[in-house]
């Protein structure tokens, strides 16, 4: 029979293991799906998860999908930790780009660098009002963050429909919902000539070392770990839960927004009605798979935006709905919990021993 | 009723112990806290599996395999810590203990009965969490009494009511014994045992060493064969004769309590000097949660003044500021408040020490100080454990309470307040606390220590003073101090505080 | 204008109906002191259940059946996650949104912009004729009679019968259940069940009643809204139904104007439901001394039993 037993710490081993396992547990059950669909579970797994980063501009594209779910997944981590939940990045994602955007639209003939900065200024301090409102709420009026943050989610995705279909409509759209295209100043520089590769995918790496370093080697990071893990004894350090609520909400919001600026002024070049495909929700699959720790999100992001991709080649090769990485993100964050297990838990096998057990 | 012999092999917490109760006794359990009494009893009671032994139930050899299993054989448990609802009332309470739909039957007019009878007062329509301590041990006797048990096991009956109640709870179970039930008394309190129960089965580290008539034997004698080395109390401190200056002042201290179900605290005064100890005794319940979290700062008092450190008026700082002051406070709860147990020891020790200990550069955590001071509380107060880096979680009661306990005294404070120093800890550990507290106090601190262990008390106080509704009593030297005038302030004034309903649920 | 009253009673009671039935599951699962936040998601896979199965066998009622049962299945992963291997309620809710948005979409494919059969309406002799009184009370489907019930089912099931007692129980002290004997991880899953019953239930109303058609992501964020209802309604049944009334006229009301025409964008009517979900929550939530006194004290906490 199973045998389960608490080993009462938490294995180092299965720190690193359990998301391993989880991701292979994921492969395995996705690949059972696609059996379950009448496609050969073998070439599907392949085209969904390999096949999109040999292609020709593969790693771009993918170091493109990736910048914003590290960005977003890094502010989460944070929140994570200190059981803040914001689970409405998209919201502060879509402000970001809105703010961003508007300055940009604003300024069409102001040169470099007198717009980009403001742009990613203005993108940063939307993304950061909308974390800070959250922040606010459950503060000053005891609100649940989880709900208004996703309320506020679907708030901003209506103002942006409004903005793009009403008065920030291209006039020479043809009635697309769509802005005009921002001025080249306007664009986030490239890194690479002729790429996609813009700045963007250069800060995300740097904010997930910084942000690191703030929560493991600082006073300010230790009072996170803290708060997250027993708030009667943060308040018996005297760390403010209600400052720390304050740095979470705004510092992940302000990321969240940034990786919206980076969206809009960096792969679309203009505000249209759907700017995130549901990053706000993957971001939170990036931050557990990164094991809530910064520097995971990197790798973490870089899985998730393959499922992306490996959506988008599935439905082009295998004729798969592109849905296909919503129930894989889905299964990946279940088997990614339920692994957990295994940091606390031994689990063995035992042969019943009949009698002894009375 | 003939016998009752249980074995475990190999067990730490039992080892092969055996025990028979009798028809008609009350039949004491001795031992100190870690001896593997309550291990016992829980497994008598079906909470936990014997991994070897037996049980002889009434001349039948039995397995008992869960509580609802022994309460049909007719064995009734009162649980140290109670399993109550808060947010039910007293007769949903005791339906909740009930299987059948028949016992149910007319169980309010039941309740009421029982309660009077046996001098047990109970409103059966009350939310718990108005009730006081002593209430809801009724609850618990009258829950079980409404089975008709043969076997009544109490699990430290009295560690959480006023020495009156105490006498009442007595009356109680003689006139059960008297009418054909045994009781088996689980106690580490010598004295109760001695005018209570007519035989004492004594156990030690998991194993009985002995079974006595306890009347027959003195205090010192049970407690030798209990503890199992000659007792050696801390030695007194000589009296603190000549006044030094007041180090913790608080002046008409009054807090209303955040939580809905706390004591406020009112008008609280007192003052405590350099190399005193000041004992406040209490019932549970009573505000010491509340007057803890005054005094460390994670309640603010709302003027200044109400609380002065070293002279400073401190009642509108946070712990932070407090700790500046040179304050330092050790808190009730261990997991989750004192100590983060999912942290490291070396993290531990840096979160309330960082200040006083300088653990911290340019807002940069020192790892190096931080680990280093961790090893010095591990070394000075002797914690087992395999070093800084083991995880708060790995260690047992009284190991992690040496270590919070060592990590305020290590920063010199110049006021220290414990609440509950040793709570759920092992004697060894206890007698290594309550040694670091008088040294401290010797070293010119002002120490508060807040305890329901009256005993405690009375071994560590200059003087004493009592907590009771959210109100202290004015203190009183320990030597005119008695248990009797102690008591009489604990239970002295209601449970509630004056004045204000408590809202039901 | 008699008119106009009875189409806003009839749409409000419409409108109000999936939040009812999927708040009246989370209650019950919140009561027993779960915290699931995968409402959206169960509410999702029941409706995309709910509408293939109608639409492929042509049977209404197997939909909703199906509907149901999806919500159950849904529910007990949950329920494997969060009871069975303890991990944290809230990102186990999350990763049941996030689950059952995507096979929504992945089933719900094939099945955009076709049509399935409707739920039809009840029609009581002589009853439904009545003015007024006939279309708000006796003009509705059997789901919307069947939200009603199980919510006073409900409401005097926790009130008034042990097994609800038991409940309030396990949601006050798990450990105080569990020393007294009671199967707490078994009550737990139960309880989850029900709530993704409901859930589903709720998804089948969406798709096969309220908006006859299948659209990714159709639900719109009423599941969350239904568990904002369960802390407005301060987990008592009869307030949840003034809470869906409430929000079920302003889904409505932010349509009607809409279709009037008034110079407002119409996205900002669309979002008026929302806003008013921050702003019930914010007043509600104000006072921290009530919220505390009313909910359940094990909620979102873990249980594991201690040998």
């Amino acid at each position: 029979m199973l045998k389960i037993e608490p080993r009462g710490y938490e294995s180092t081993f299965w720190r690193y293991a359990s998301p391993v396992l989880a991701l292979l547990l994921t492969g395995l059950t996705s690949g059972l799906i696609f059996a379950g669909m009448g496609r050969p579970p073998g070439l599907t797994v392949y085209t969904f998860l390999i096949a999109p980063l040999l292609q020709q501009d593969g790693l771009e594209a993918l170091a493109v999908k990736a910048a914003p779910l590290i960005m977003m997944g890094v502010g989460l981590s944070l929140a994570y930790r200190a059981n803040v939940w914001n689970i409405g990045t998209d919201g502060q994602f879509t402000v970001g780009a809105i703010c961003g955007g508007g300055i940009a639209i604003a300024f069409p003939e102001a040169p470099f660098w007198a717009v980009f900065p403001a742009v990613v200024i203005a993108g940063t301090l939307g993304g950061m009002a909308n974390g800070g409102l959250v922040a606010w709420l459950r503060i000053r009026f005891n609100a649940n963050e989880i709900l208004t943050s996703l309320m506020l989610a679907y708030i901003t995705q209506y103002l942006l429909v409004y903005l793009v279909v009403g008065p920030w409509r291209d006039p020479q759209g043809f009635g697309f919902p769509q802005t005009a295209l921002f001025s080249d100043d306007a664009l986030a520089p490239r890194l690479i000539e002729d790429t996609n590769v813009h700045l963007g995918i250069l800060l995300a790496p740097l904010f997930s070392v910084g942000l690191w370093f703030m929560l493991e080697k600082s006073l300010l990071g230790f009072q996170f770990r803290v708060l997250g893990q027993a708030t009667r004894a943060a308040k018996f350090a005297g760390f403010s839960e209600n400052r720390l609520v304050w740095i979470a909400m705004l510092i992940s919001g302000g990321l969240a927004g940034l990786a919206g600026v980076f969206e809009a002024t960096g792969t679309l070049g203009q505000l249209t009605t759907t700017l995130s495909p549901g990053y706000g929700f993957t971001a939170i699959i990036v931050a557990f798979l990164g094991r809530l720790n910064p520097l995971g999100a990197i790798p973490a992001g870089l899985l998730l935006a393959l499922t992306y991709l490996g959506g988008d080649a599935a439905q082009i090769n295998l004729g798969l709905p592109n849905a296909v990485t919503g129930i894989f993100q889905g299964i990946l964050l279940f088997y990614l919990l339920g692994c957990d297990f295994l940091l606390l838990n031994r689990v063995g096998w035992r042969r019943t021993k009949a009698g002894a057990a009375s | 009723m003939t016998g009752m012999t249980k074995q475990y092999p190999g067990c730490l917490a039992n080892d092969q112990v055996a025990l028979t109760v009798g028809r008609n006794q009350i039949h004491a359990l001795l031992g100190e806290n870690g001896a593997g009494k309550s291990t016992l009893v829980k497994a008598i009671y079906g909470v936990v599996k014997p991994d070897a032994g037996t049980i002889v139930w009434d001349g039948q050899p039995v397995t008992i395999q869960n509580p609802g299993h022994a309460q049909r054989l007719g064995i009734g448990m009162v649980f140290q810590h109670f399993s109550l609802f808060e947010a039910l009332t007293v007769t949903e309470n005791i339906a909740l203990g009930l299987a059948n739909a028949s016992e149910r039957a007319g169980l309010r007019e039941r309740i009421v009965r029982i309660s009077t009878e046996y001098g047990l007062p109970l409103d059966p329509d009350r939310v718990v969490h108005d009730l006081s301590v002593g209430e809801r041990q009724r609850i618990e006797i009258v829950r079980c009494l409404l089975q008709n048990p043969k076997l009544l096991i109490m699990d430290e009956p009295t560690s959480v009511l006023t020495p009156s109640e105490v006498q009442k709870l007595f009356v109680t179970l003689r006139r059960l014994a008297a009418e054909g039930c045994s009781i088996l008394y689980i106690s580490h309190k010598l004295e109760e045992v001695r005018s209570l129960c007519s035989v004492a089965t004594i156990m030690r580290l998991g194993r009985n060493v002995a079974e006595c008539a306890p009347a027959e034997k003195t205090v010192k004698e049970l407690a030798e064969i209990m503890i199992a080395m000659d007792l050696n109390a801390p030695t007194p401190r000589p009296a603190q004769t000549e006044a030094a200056p007041p180090r913790l002042i608080l002046d008409k201290l009054t807090i209303r309590s955040p939580n809905h179900f706390g004591t406020d605290l009112r008008d609280i005064s007192l003052t405590v000097r350099g190399g005193e100890i000041l004992g406040i005794a209490g019932i549970a319940g009573n505000g010491q949660t509340e007057l803890m979290d005054a005094l460390s700062g994670e309640i603010l008092a709302g003027k200044p003044e109400s609380v002065r450190i070293d002279g400073l008026p401190a009642g509108h700082l946070g712990p932070h500021e407090r700790r500046r002051a040179r304050g330092c406070f050790v808190p009730e709860e261990r997991n989750g408040h004192g100590a983060v147990t999912t942290m490291t020891l070396a993290e531990n020790a840096f979160l309330s020490a960082f200040l006083r200990g300088a653990l911290v550069r340019f807002g940069i955590i020192d790892a190096r100080r931080t680990h280093a001071f961790a090893d010095d509380i591990i070394k000075a107060f002797d914690v087992r454990t395999t070093g800084p880096k083991a995880q708060a979680r790995s260690l047992s009661g009284g190991n992690l309470q040496k270590f919070l306990v060592g990590r305020e005294v290590l920063q010199n404070p110049s006021v220290l307040v414990i609440n509950q120093p040793t709570w759920g800890v092992d004697a060894g550990a206890a007698l290594a606390i309550h040694e670091a507290i008088m040294a401290l106090a010797q070293a010119g601190a002002a120490v508060v220590i807040i305890s329901q262990d009256l005993d405690e008390i009375f071994v560590l106080a200059d003087r004493i003073a009592v907590i009771a509704g959210g109100r202290l009593s004015e203190p009183v030297p320990t030597r005119e101090a008695t248990i009797e005038s102690i008591g009489r302030l604990m239970g002295g004034t209601g449970q509630q505080p004056l004045g204000e309903q408590p809202v039901h649920a | 204008m008699t008119e106009l009253l009875v189409a806003f009673l009839v749409s409000t009671i419409a409108a109000a109906t999936p939040l009812l039935l999927a708040a009246t599951g989370e209650l019950v699962v919140e009561r027993v002191g779960v915290l699931n936040l995968g409402v959206e998601g169960m509410m999702l896979a029941g409706a995309i259940a709910a509408f293939a199965t109608a639409n492929v066998t042509g049977v209404t009622s197997l939909g909703v059946l199906a509907g149901l049962v999806a919500g159950i299945a849904l529910a007990l992963l949950f329920a494997v996650i969060s009871l069975t291997l303890q991990a944290n309620q809230t990102a186990t809710g999350l990763a049941l949104t996030i689950f059952g948005r995507g096979f929504s979409a992945l089933v719900g494919a094939g099945f955009v912009g076709i049509p399935a059969p409707t739920l039809p309406k009840l029609h009581f002799p002589v009853l439904s004729e009545i003015p007024v009184l006939g279309p708000v009370v006796f003009g509705h489907d059997i789901l919307v009679y069947l939200s009603l019930a199980i919510l006073a089912l409900v409401a005097w099931c926790i009130r008034a019968t042990h097994l609800g007692l038991i409940l309030r129980a396990v949601g006050d002290s798990h450990d105080a259940a569990h020393a007294l004997g009671y199967p707490v991880v078994k009550i737990r899953y139960a309880a989850v069940a029900f709530g993704g019953a409901l859930a589903g239930l709720a998804g089948a109303y969406m798709s096969l009643a309220y908006t006859p058609l299948w659209a990714q992501d159709m639900t719109a964020g009423r599941g969350w809204v239904a568990v904002a209802l369960v802390t407005f309604a301060a987990w008592r049944p009869f307030w949840l139904l003034i809470g869906a009334w409430f929000f079920g006229a302003l889904m409505y009301l932010s349509l009607y104007i809409q279709a009037l025409g008034v110079p407002i964008p119409s996205a900002f009517l669309s979002a008026v439901p929302y806003i008013g979900t921050v702003v019930v929550l914010v007043l509600i939530s104000r006072d921290a001394r009530r919220i505390r006194l009313h909910r359940p004290a094990m909620l979102g906490r873990p249980f594991q039993a201690r040998a």
